[in-house]
């Protein structure tokens, strides 16, 4: 008999969590810790949604989305998490850049790039000092019609080398394009001028495994091997999940699946508004990614000359489409020397490219090896220019498509980093129509990646935390008043 | 609660939502932002801790009445006036 994961779970909880993505786990550990009961469902076998990796034999760990964050996260993990957590992010002090236009090496933050633009792209003091004012002050409220494209033409006009180093490590960071809001675009890449880019050291398996003993001790039941596979709702109000033909109760779900799967599929058509409905069917889902994982073998060293991110591109100019193309000619390099995992003398290469979903679903299975074989082929081409010799160094090689991502995190379409903007107003209405259902997790671009996934977490915590308060009893309330 | 009850309520919140800041000389007419690093996140603490702590609800549109010290006292005196201090 397969195992249960389910043993001993209660028939009821005050909140269930659908997904151990960063947003679900901080949601849950938040309300935990503010002391209701969280049963946390994750349907592969291991927590943590699209911030994972993997062992491949040999030793080698792969890390999936551990390219850079935002110094915010700093913070947030040790108020949400940690002060262990919050102490092993460490900055990645070499950010490179290598195209047509230009190669430079930066420390990727506010001094630096005025620096650079001023210095190397003679771009007047004035002009950097008002468009970095502007990208900070932007809010998600602002005006959302002016596009970065219109932006950019504002600040930089005709500057197309500018605009590719100042947008194209944003469109890697959460697939935002020139056609989206300004705001979006100025929200994420003013966290990141903050101060730099920022990893976890131990790597991702270490993040995960802390974040679990910490939900161990904030009393949250965090079950892994358990597919939600509809969330109940009765009256307009949540009732519940299925999970191994199992019906367990709650008081408040929420849903870190995808977001158009949990309205569409989990809950199911028919429980909305019909307007709702429509805006929820009409949300853009974002781009999705290929990767490429090298190992080289043990004592092979990278030189450190490559820097610890490269956003490389052969075209001529940055275009969106460019990006997506199956036919590549950006990638982004995320080099890991042996300090991501301090005791490890390996280096790793993990290649990066957005792809659209559509380019890689419905090939036939010749076809779809054939792509990937030709995805590493021309990938091992291109990253000899930094790493010479590649083929000889290397110990392990595979590749990642949309198609995987899909599998493994149940996103719709594969989508690395959510939804478009208009994303962000559905998942905030969920609640509006149905009482006691909320999403969380990476939507509208600026909930996306793992700042803002934690962060999304913690603020629908706070919305499920009112809930619970303004839902209980009426007797605790009077309890509390007579006090 | 009184005035002075929930002022120093207050303070321990932020200080433990800001552990390294000096909240000694923390002028209470002067917008906590312009005086403290505090973004959006720390006013959601804010309101999180104030609803584990004295279990009071701050709907989103009242959180502009946070700015300040005086302008936070003012706004939760009356729905703090039942709580023990
Ligand atoms: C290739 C790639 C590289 C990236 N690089 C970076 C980076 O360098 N920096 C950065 O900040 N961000 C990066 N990101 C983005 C970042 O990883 C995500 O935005 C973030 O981790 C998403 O968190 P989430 O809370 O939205 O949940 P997700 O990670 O999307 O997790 C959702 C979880 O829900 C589970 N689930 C879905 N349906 C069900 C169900 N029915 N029952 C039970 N469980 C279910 C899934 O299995 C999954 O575990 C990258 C993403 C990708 C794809």
């Amino acid at each position: 008999m397969s195992k249960d994961f389910l043993e001993d779970a209660r028939a009821e909880y005050d909140v269930i969590v659908v997904g151990s993505g960063l947003g679900g786990m901080t949601a849950a550990n938040t309300l935990a810790r503010a002391g209701h009961s969280v049963l946390l469902l994750e349907h592969h076998h291991k927590l943590g949604g699209l911030a994972t990796w993997f062992r491949r034999h040999g030793g080698h760990i792969f890390d999936v989305s551990l390219h850079g964050f935002p110094v915010g996260m700093i913070k947030s993990c040790r108020r949400y998490w940690s002060r262990e957590i919050a102490d092993s992010i460490v900055q990645l002090k070499d950010i490179r850049f290598d195209n047509p236009m230009f190669s430079l090496s930066t420390t990727f933050d506010r001094a630096d790039f005025t620096h650079l633009l001023t210095e190397r792209f003679r771009v007047p003091a004035a002009t950097v000092k008002e468009f970095f004012d502007t990208a900070r002050d932007m809010n998600f409220y602002d005006d959302q019609t002016t596009t970065t494209g219109e932006l950019f033409g504002r600040f930089f006009p005709g500057r197309e080398d500018v605009v590719r180093l100042l947008m194209e490590p944003i469109t890697y960071a959460n697939g935002s394009t020139l056609e989206d809001p300004a705001l979006t675009y100025g929200i994420v890449f003013s966290n990141f001028m903050s101060k730099g880019v920022y990893t976890f050291r131990g790597g991702t398996d270490r993040l995960i495994g802390l974040m679990a003993e910490a939900m161990r001790q904030s009393g949250v039941d965090a079950r892994v091997g358990c597919e939600v596979e509809k969330i109940h709702v009765a009256g307009r109000r949540v009732e519940g999940v299925s999970v191994g033909g199992r019906l367990i109760k709650a008081r408040a779900v929420v849903s870190n699946a995808n977001l158009k799967g949990t309205v569409l599929g989990l809950v199911g058509e028919d429980q909305w508004d019909g307007d709702f409905l429509d805006q929820a069917r009409a949300v853009r889902l974002n781009n999705s990614s290929t990767q490429v994982y090298m190992a080289l073998r043990e004592g092979e060293m990278v030189d450190q000359d490559c820097g610890d991110l490269l956003f490389t591109s052969t075209a001529p100019a940055f275009r969106t489409e460019l990006l997506l193309s199956r036919n590549v000619t950006s990638r982004t390099y995320s080099f890991y020397y042996p300090r991501t995992r301090p005791g490890s003398n390996r280096c790793l290469i993990v290649a990066s490219t957005n792809a659209n979903y559509r380019d890689w679903a419905g090939l036939s299975q010749g076809d779809y090896e054939a792509g990937k074989r030709d995805l590493i082929e021309t990938t091992l081409q291109a990253v000899a220019k930094y790493v010479p010799e590649i083929r000889r160094k290397l110990a392990w090689v595979e590749a990642a498509t949309p198609l995987t991502f899909q599998r493994y995190t149940k996103h719709i379409d594969g989508a690395s980093f959510g939804t478009k903007f208009e994303g962000l107003a559905v998942s905030r209405g969920l609640s509006e129509q149905i009482a006691g259902l909320y999403h969380t997790g990476s939507v509208g671009i600026i909930m996306s990646g793992w700042l803002g996934a934690v962060n999304y977490g913690v603020i629908v915590a706070n919305d499920v935390d009112a809930f619970l308060m303004n839902n209980a009893s009426q007797s605790t309330v009077d309890a509390v008043d007579a006090s | 609660m009184t005035a002075a009850d929930i002022q120093k309520a207050i303070l321990d919140i932020l200080s433990d939502i800001a552990p390294d800041e000096d909240l000694s000389d923390l002028k209470a007419d002067v917008p906590f932002r312009d005086q403290l690093e505090l973004d959006s996140m720390d006013f959601l603490d804010i309101v999180m801790e104030l609803r584990k702590r004295y279990r009071i609800q701050i709907p989103e549109e009242d959180y502009p009445e946070l700015a300040s010290m005086n302008s936070t006292v003012e706004y939760l005196e009356p729905l703090m006036k039942n709580v023990a201090g």
